[in-house]
């Protein structure tokens, strides 16, 4: 091995370690990582991709190993002939024909098994609707009457059979740790099937660009034991309930329900809150239950009241093309907006 | 006779500018291409910069984002219609004619057009940024985004109509070139016996000629769409946005071989050059590439695997994509093969054809994991992909473009670039491609999805995003030391001589740079690698026959003509027309009318070029 090839190789191995010692510093928390599969859709996947990506690194090694040898072998030394005019070797040529071939026949067998059994409806699921809008998620569950926004609620163990659609453009359904993408396409309908063996939050986003917000339309899935989730859907399922008199939530009802803001614009022109009359604007999220969301506004802002009130100073100041305008409401406005909304369980 | 006299190497002349305008030589066309798309890749270089700035830090507000929707599409689309493609169509200018040992192309006037049409449509697609409006939809433009209703203002007017102009350009060049190789081949060259980058170059303009139609389809249709109120994508009305992006990928796939095949072509000069033996297996890798190029157009859909077309036809799909790696795989270790037993000289031209080797294999790899649709499902549109597809058109096409720069610089400029500086640009290149690429392999199985303007702080991936923006700004550096290098060589470098990398194709058989008319006397070819067959003669020692020497005969070289420029002129004000009055449509269609009449009877009256009577 001449002194430089060792160099070289070197340079090699100090980069791995590198590498190595970088992500051992990045050890923190990773929702989004495909690799850490919560459910059988993402585990099928995985189970794919890791026979495929170790038949990739021996490939790899193998190839770039060969050219390294061949490299350092045959550089050119002083006084070196003319070397041999070889022109080819038909034997070899076909050997290496032959063997990626085998190679993807082997990788090509069980890619096919998965695309059906991923594709295949499971029996015994629950099954929900995820609408994708610019930029946020509407969520139905037609079985519990339930309808709400950003965040999926599931029972660990029990299969979940989304209908996706787009009542925009189009969109990607995307929770890493449970399945892979489904594009929403308009006009279409789409399926999928996520499923978690564990209880936790599952984080996810859009995939698909959307548009000018693309970057702030996240979604959520909440695994629950299905007891907790029965508990759940029940308590979705009741209208909104009314604040006491003379409250400040009791204020803020009154905002929503009767107010009247800049250009003439009303709350329940957009949004839907069960149990209100006349709130049933379907153009943004449904807002029965709105405080027990964790998060709003495309499940990008953590449900606070902070956060709350920056967005109902100026909602596209806080999110980039947020449909809702700055309604121009007073600081005592948005804190009775802010209790009413927050009483909202 | 006065203009015509321009041409002559050496020759002084009073108006240079005029020359260039006017010329029709391929070789002026090609630096033409080369410097122009080259331009547009160094601001497609400074638009990724931006967005890796954007994306160092979570949450961060630099750039919002309008802007960076604007810089991600002007990027691809740049890279992809400004840069990678029209670079290798400089090389495939400048070369092909002198590789088959022909004088010009077959249509010289014709090449200018290409080229001015190709200018013509990179400003027009940038003039959105002088204006604040560039395109902002991707460089997919997926419908029914790109609809009036979703997309209003004039940002995709100027990316539709651009494109349009660049795919006349991209078409007019393919028909020529293919000609071209066909008809124009010196006497004795067999078809198997083309060079294989000239082989390379024929596959890629079929493929530009097929490809290019649906695309041209569907921009029409959105055109339709977006300026006289049709339905085509609007699924209101019962059109289809999945329509557009099947058409959109019969285009793109092809397309991608558009800007990997010539690049591989390089490459298969470069290695038997430096090694000093014959392309191991050269049929072999015509075979190869042929069949890349017919695969290409059955395998669009797996661009689409997230779209819902059934079980079936991502099955039929994902083996069909499969199926490419097997020519692929044949042509790289074809490539280490021409290595083997070789005596290799390491210049820059191999660092960079090296690198090519190295790279594209991981990007092919990283091909094969999302060509099974399982597995795409998690990596499509995530920064997977982003690392995939810049490790087959950085790690590829473009380590192979510099090869073939530092290669062909001394035959184009009679100059050689400086061998040091060339290796500093090489490494930095290397390792600023890797830690900026490398990094978006991991971002993207960490779950994080392209074209988002930001991310949020809790999602691990902080630092591989600020890794990938370290390693941009190198990438960045290693084109400065490339740029310092061309200012250092044009005025001190050593000069080249006809052939100076000990050269195996007709190309270094003649002066460096060549004369306008490339050959004093056409060759006649009797074997694979020509021009070495002449010096060393082949394994037993035998060597064609000298060429009989013969009084110089007069040349018949075509004169230049300002009516490519003319043409494209009218047709860029055509164009810029349908952004602002119909008045100006019907003034700049007259004009590309009358300019195309002119081009056509331009010879009606007078004979067709002029003779010269070469000096040597
Ligand atoms: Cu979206």
């Amino acid at each position: 091995m001449t002194g430089r090839t060792k160099r070289r190789l070197g340079m090699i191995v100090v980069a791995g370690a590198l590498l190595l010692l970088l992500s051992g510093c990045a050890r923190v928390q990773m929702p989004q990582d495909t690799f850490n599969a919560a459910g059988p859709e993402a585990h099928k996947i995985n189970a794919l991709f890791w026979p495929v990506f170790w038949i990739a690194v021996v490939v790899f090694v193998l190839v770039e190993g060969l050219l390294v040898f061949a490299l350092g072998r045959f550089r050119r030394r002083p006084g070196a002939p003319v070397p041999k005019q070889v022109h080819g070797n038909t034997r070899l040529e076909i050997t290496w024909t032959i063997i990626p071939a085998l190679l993807l026949l082997g990788v090509a067998v069980p890619t096919v098994g998965t695309i059906f059994s991923l594709a295949r409806r499971p029996p015994g699921s629950l099954n929900i609707t995820a609408t994708g809008h610019q930029w946020w998620w509407q969520v139905e569950y037609p079985s519990l009457n339930v309808t709400t926004a950003n965040e999926i609620h599931i029972p660990v163990g029990q299969p979940v059979y989304v209908t996706v659609k787009s009542v925009d453009v189009i969109h990607s359904f995307w929770i890493p740790r449970l399945a892979g993408k489904q594009d929403l396409e308009p006009g279409h309908t789409n399926h999928l099937t996520i499923e978690a063996s564990e209880v936790g939050t599952f984080l996810g986003q859009c995939a698909e660009y959307c548009g000018f917000s693309h970057a702030n339309m996240r979604l959520r899935v909440m695994a629950q034991s299905p007891a907790d989730f029965e508990a759940w859907a029940a308590n979705q399922a009741k209208p909104a309930e009314t604040p006491a008199d003379g409250t400040a939530a009791a204020a803020g009802m009154d905002l929503f329900q009767n107010g009247r803001f800049a250009n003439g614009l009303q709350c329940t022109g957009c949004h839907t809150i069960d149990g209100i009359q006349g709130a049933a604007g379907i153009l943004g999220p449904n807002l029965t239950h709105f405080g027990d969301r964790t998060t709003f506004g495309g499940a990008t802002f953590a449900n606070t009241s902070d956060n709350l009130d920056g967005w109902l100073h100026d909602p596209p100041g806080l999110k980039p093309g947020a449909d809702m305008p700055n309604l121009g409401l007073t600081q005592e406005q948005i804190d009775d907006l802010i209790a009413y909304l927050e009483g909202l369980k | 006779m006065a203009t015509h006299a321009s041409f002559m190497p050496g020759v002084k002349v009073q108006n240079r500018v005029w020359t260039w305008l006017t010329t029709v030589d391929h070789k002026r066309i090609g630096i033409l291409y080369g410097t122009t798309s080259f331009v547009f890749f160094l601001l497609a270089g400074l638009e990724s910069l931006l967005m890796r700035v954007q994306l160092a830090r979570p949450d961060s507000t630099l750039i919002g984002p309008q802007a960076y929707n604007e810089l991600f599409t002007m990027h691809g689309t740049t890279m992809i219609f400004l840069a990678v493609m029209p670079l290798s169509t400089a090389f495939i200018n400048f070369a092909v004619p002198l590789l088959i040992g022909a004088r010009d192309v077959a249509f010289p006037r014709l090449n200018a057009l290409s080229y001015w049409l190709f200018l013509a449509g990179g400003l027009l697609l940038n003039f959105g940024w002088l204006l604040g409006t560039a395109p902002d939809a991707g460089w997919f433009g997926y419908a029914n985004l790109t609809s009036r209703q979703f997309s209003p203002g004039p940002h995709l007017d100027f990316w539709i109509l651009a494109i349009q102009m660049l795919g006349v350009s991209s078409i007019l060049g393919a028909l020529n070139f293919v000609v071209t190789i066909i008809n124009m081949r010196a006497p004795g060259m067999q078809l198997l016996w083309m060079p294989v980058f000239v082989w390379m170059v024929l596959v890629t303009q079929f493929l530009v000629l097929l490809a290019f139609p649906p695309l041209t389809v569907g921009m029409i249709f959105l055109m339709f769409d977006r300026f006289f109120g049709t339905l085509f994508f609007s699924p209101a009305a019962g059109g289809d946005p999945l329509l557009w992006q099947h058409l959109f990928w019969i285009f793109a796939h092809p397309e991608v071989y558009i800007l990997i095949l010539p690049p591989m072509g390089i490459i298969s000069e470069v290695i038997p050059t430096f090694a000093a033996k014959p392309l191991f297996g050269a049929p072999m890798m015509i075979y190869a590439g042929i069949a890349i190029g017919f695969l290409s157009f059955g395998v669009w859909s797996h661009h689409m695997f997230a779209v819902g077309l059934g079980p079936a036809a991502d099955s039929a799909f994902s083996m069909i994509t499969m199926l490419i790696a097997i020519p692929t795989g044949v042509k790289i270790l074809n490539w280490i093969m021409t290595l083997w037993g070789g005596r290799i000289r390491f210049r820059a031209p191999l660092y960079f054809a090296l690198g090519f080797i190295g790279m594209f294999t991981m990007g092919g790899l990283s091909g094969v994991m999302h060509a099974s649709p399982p597995v795409d499902l998690q990596q499509t549109d995530s920064y997977f992909v982003v690392a995939h597809l810049h490790y087959v058109l950085f790690g590829g096409s473009v380590f192979a473009l510099f090869a073939g720069a530092y290669y062909w610089w001394p035959k184009v400029f009679g100059r050689m670039l400086d061998e040091r500086l060339g290796r500093i640009h090489f490494w930095l290149t290397l390792i600023g491609f890797n830690v900026a690429f490398f990094p978006m392999h991991i971002l993207g199985l960490l779950g994080m999805p392209r074209r988002v303007y930001t991310y949020a702080p809790d999602l691990g991936w902080n630092l591989w995003n600020l890794l990938a923006t370290i390693g941009a700004f190198l990438i960045g550096a290693s084109l400065l030391v490339f740029l310092a290098n061309v200012v250092k060589t044009t005025r001190t470098g050593t000069p080249a001589g006809g052939d100076p990398w000990d050269g195996r194709t007709l190309e270094w058989s003649i002066s460096s740079p060549p004369p306008a008319w490339n050959f004093s006397r056409i060759p006649t070819v009797h074997g694979r690698d020509e021009f070495w067959l002449r010096k060393h003669g082949d394994h037993d020692g035998r060597r064609p026959p000298d060429p009989v020497p013969a009084a110089p005969a007069p040349i018949h070289m075509p004169p230049p003509s300002y009516w490519p420029i003319l043409v494209a002129a009218s047709l860029l004000v055509m164009m810029v027309g349908f952004l602002l009055t119909i008045g100006q449509v019907a003034i700049g269609g007259l004009l590309t009318l009358l300019s195309i009449y002119g081009f056509a009877l331009e010879y009606h009256h007078k004979p067709y070029g002029d003779e010269v009577r070469p000096s040597s």
